[in-house]
């Protein structure tokens, strides 16, 4: 059997596997809590299995390990950035948005403030968020596609971008929240347990000596022990210091993205209580650093045991390295039948990682547009709860099926970067209006909504301005040059902008709620108020 | 707990200002604030180091292995490490007083609930 045929055959388990999930989930998902929050009745560690499952997308995985087999160690510098964000998640953020949130991130920020204006701009902020992400992961399975299956056609990107698409849709239309959470439950199962088993793998060939990996993956990359060493990939020597600036930049973005990224924070309303909450983000922590530390030695090891001129020649971003090293370390290890059987496992574990995380962006964004935008903006808050959900699942169909138009029309352009972007909007504008909503006493309407225009806006401004965007070689559009912003990473100038424009907004305005701001203070730090889990 | 019931504003108001309530919020933030500004100062000296120092980050300790891979992997055992403290702090410092508290604003905003329960 080859390698395609048993991957496809294992992909098309895991599909039968969701979807008896889904079905499942949509018998048990009779209200808006069920529908948007699971029923808040999944346990601290399921919700932190589901947190690692949402968190740990194909560019982690595929990317982390590509960016580390070619480059060295500055992959390395990403997954540390991706892993500190939490921090910010457990200490300031997960419980007190538990405790004082019902839904959305919306719901926070609107507690104390003029709901129509904040609704507004924390809707627009979580759809494009979402938007530009699920866009990125959508384009990454159109390529990965023609990368494991020899599938080069247009049609065969295309036609996987759409089966994605339309498997995404089905989870969270028919599953919602539950449905979502189980599919991301199981594929972190799955993905931890590839990539812990490929790991052993490569470190048995070693020894388990890391020394003495390393010292192969140096010399097979021919760079010697600059490859140890950071440099190779950001800020590089020739960058000078503007490619130091960028480095920050983007160590900024990751490290303060990761709180304001809506479709994590919604994870944190799926269990009853702040201290599940807690819990929660615990197991994430654990999950999600234990899987860094194995694409560290997924990364070495590709460069040891495949090269990056065998990585390169099937994808030049390296996006292929970790099922390479899959092929390659089962042969090494088990024959020529073992090397086919590891390949097709890694390729439909990646598949599995994809569909999870577009599955949580997809809740995210349509969560959004039905609970702030639908129910509350539109209609001023008077929509029944059984409104708002069917909102929610149309707005679920339309907004994949706009990713799956988008992602089938974008496949050919570089949109690598809109992962980063996602990242620095999430910490320019809504990261400021969150932290400001629960611990800043004057924080106001014209505050919040200062905030996160002004984030989003800086961000964007930014990034269209610079060589991400065009101008370069590997930019979006490389037949015109307008950037004049020399970094790809605009985090550096939007956050500080996010935060400057949310105390200004606030100061500015006259606004001032002292009885809300008491109540969410004292909600949001005693669970006093917080919404229930629904009993089944 | 006193909580003058006469005293003007919301019932949240008058918790906002109890000593106990003061003393829960003091004891959360003087954990978070400082905690999070030492981890991510501790995260922004790792990455001005990446790229600022690369003569240090190379130096070799044992082996291939250099202190840019040592500093990074105790990035993960920081972070590891600061997340258990706080869950240890949460469990020890902060639980036992915001359930005492959550009772009774509970108790208070729900009197006929309360007034009910009684009678059985």
């Amino acid at each position: 059997m080859s390698h395609e045929a048993l991957s496809i055959s294992l992909f098309v388990v895991f599909v039968a596997a969701t979807l008896a999930i889904t079905v499942w989930a949509s018998r048990n998902t009779k209200n808006a809590t069920d529908f948007y929050a699971g029923g808040r009745s999944f346990s601290g560690p399921q919700n932190g299995l589901a947190i690692g499952g949402d968190y740990m997308s194909a560019a982690s995985f595929l990317g982390i390990a590509g960016l580390i087999a070619l480059y060295g160690y500055d992959g390395f510098l990403y997954s540390i950035g991706f892993l500190v964000a939490w921090l910010v998640a457990l200490l300031l953020v997960a419980e007190l948005l538990r405790n004082s949130g019902r839904f959305t991130m919306a719901d926070v920020l609107a507690f104390r403030m003029s709901p129509r204006p904040v609704r507004t701009a924390a809707g627009v902020s979580t759809i494009v968020v979402s938007i530009f992400y699920l866009l990125a992961q959508m384009v990454g399975a159109g390529a990965l596609v023609s990368l494991l299956f020899g599938f080069t056609s247009d049609f065969a990107k295309g036609a996987t971008i759409a089966l994605v698409g339309v498997l995404m849709i089905i989870y969270v239309v028919f599953g919602g929240m539950k449905g979502t959470t189980w599919v991301q439950i199981v594929k972190a199962v799955l993905l931890m347990t590839g990539a812990a088993l490929i790991t052993l793998l490569v470190l048995g060939k070693f020894g388990f000596n890391l020394s003495s990996l390393l010292n192969d993956a140096a010399e097979q990359s021919g760079k010697g022990d600059k490859f140890l060493q950071p440099g190779q990939r950001y800020a590089t020597e020739d960058s000078g210091l503007t490619g130091k600036l960028d480095l920050i930049s983007l160590g900024l973005a990751l490290v303060l993205g990761t709180a304001g990224l809506p479709h994590i924070l919604i994870r944190f309303y799926t269990v009853p209580t702040a201290r599940d909450a807690r819990k929660s983000v615990m197991w994430g922590i654990g999950l999600i650093g234990v899987f860094y530390l194995f694409t560290l030695v997924l990364g070495f090891g590709a460069a040891a045991l495949v090269g990056s001129e065998e990585i390169r020649k099937v994808n030049s971003a390296g996006n292929t390295a970790a099922p390479q090293l899959a092929e390659r370390i089962g042969e090494i290890v088990f024959g020529s039948a073992g090397g086919t059987i590891l390949l097709a496992v890694i390729a439909a574990v990646a598949f599995a990682t994809i569909l999870a995380v577009v599955a949580g962006l997809t809740l995210a964004s349509s969560s959004s547009f039905a609970h702030d935008l639908y129910a509350h903006v539109f209609r001023r808050g008077k929509a029944t709860e059984g409104d708002e959900v069917r909102v929610a699942r149309i707005s679920a169909l339309v907004i994949g099926a706009v990713s799956i138009v988008l992602g089938i029309y974008a496949q050919r352009l570089n949109v690598a970067f809109l992962v980063a972007l996602a990242f620095a909007v999430a910490a320019s504008g809504n990261l400021p209006a969150i932290l400001y909503s629960l611990f800043w006493k004057r924080f106001n309407t014209a505050g919040a909504t200062s905030a996160i225009y002004g984030g989003l806006g800086a961000a964007i401004f930014f990034v269209a301005f610079s060589p991400v965007v065009s101008g370069d070689e590997k930019a979006l559009f490389t037949d015109h040059d307008w950037s004049w912003f020399p970094l790809s990473n605009p985090g550096i100038l939007s956050i500080p902008i996010g935060f400057l424009c949310g105390f200004l907004g606030t100061v500015l305005s006259k606004e001032y709620n002292a009885a809300k701001y008491a109540e969410i203070e004292v909600r949001s730090l005693t669970g006093a108020g917080a919404e229930a889990a629904v009993k089944d | 707990m006193s909580v003058d019931k006469n005293a003007a504003g919301t019932v949240y108001e008058r918790f906002q200002g109890t000593a106990e309530f003061q003393d829960l919020r003091r004891r959360f933030r003087r954990f978070a604030f400082p905690m999070t500004a030492a981890f991510l100062s501790w995260y922004l000296l790792y990455v001005v180091l990446s790229g600022w120092a690369r003569g240090f980050m190379g130096t070799e300790l044992f082996g291939s292995i250099n202190i840019a891979l040592v500093f990074g992997l105790l990035q993960f055992v920081s972070t590891f490490g600061i997340a258990y403290l706080y869950s240890r702090h949460a469990e020890r410092r902060l639980d036992p007083a915001a359930d005492k508290l959550r009772a009774e604003i509970v108790a208070e905003t729900a009197p006929a609930a309360r007034t009910a329960e009684d009678a059985r």
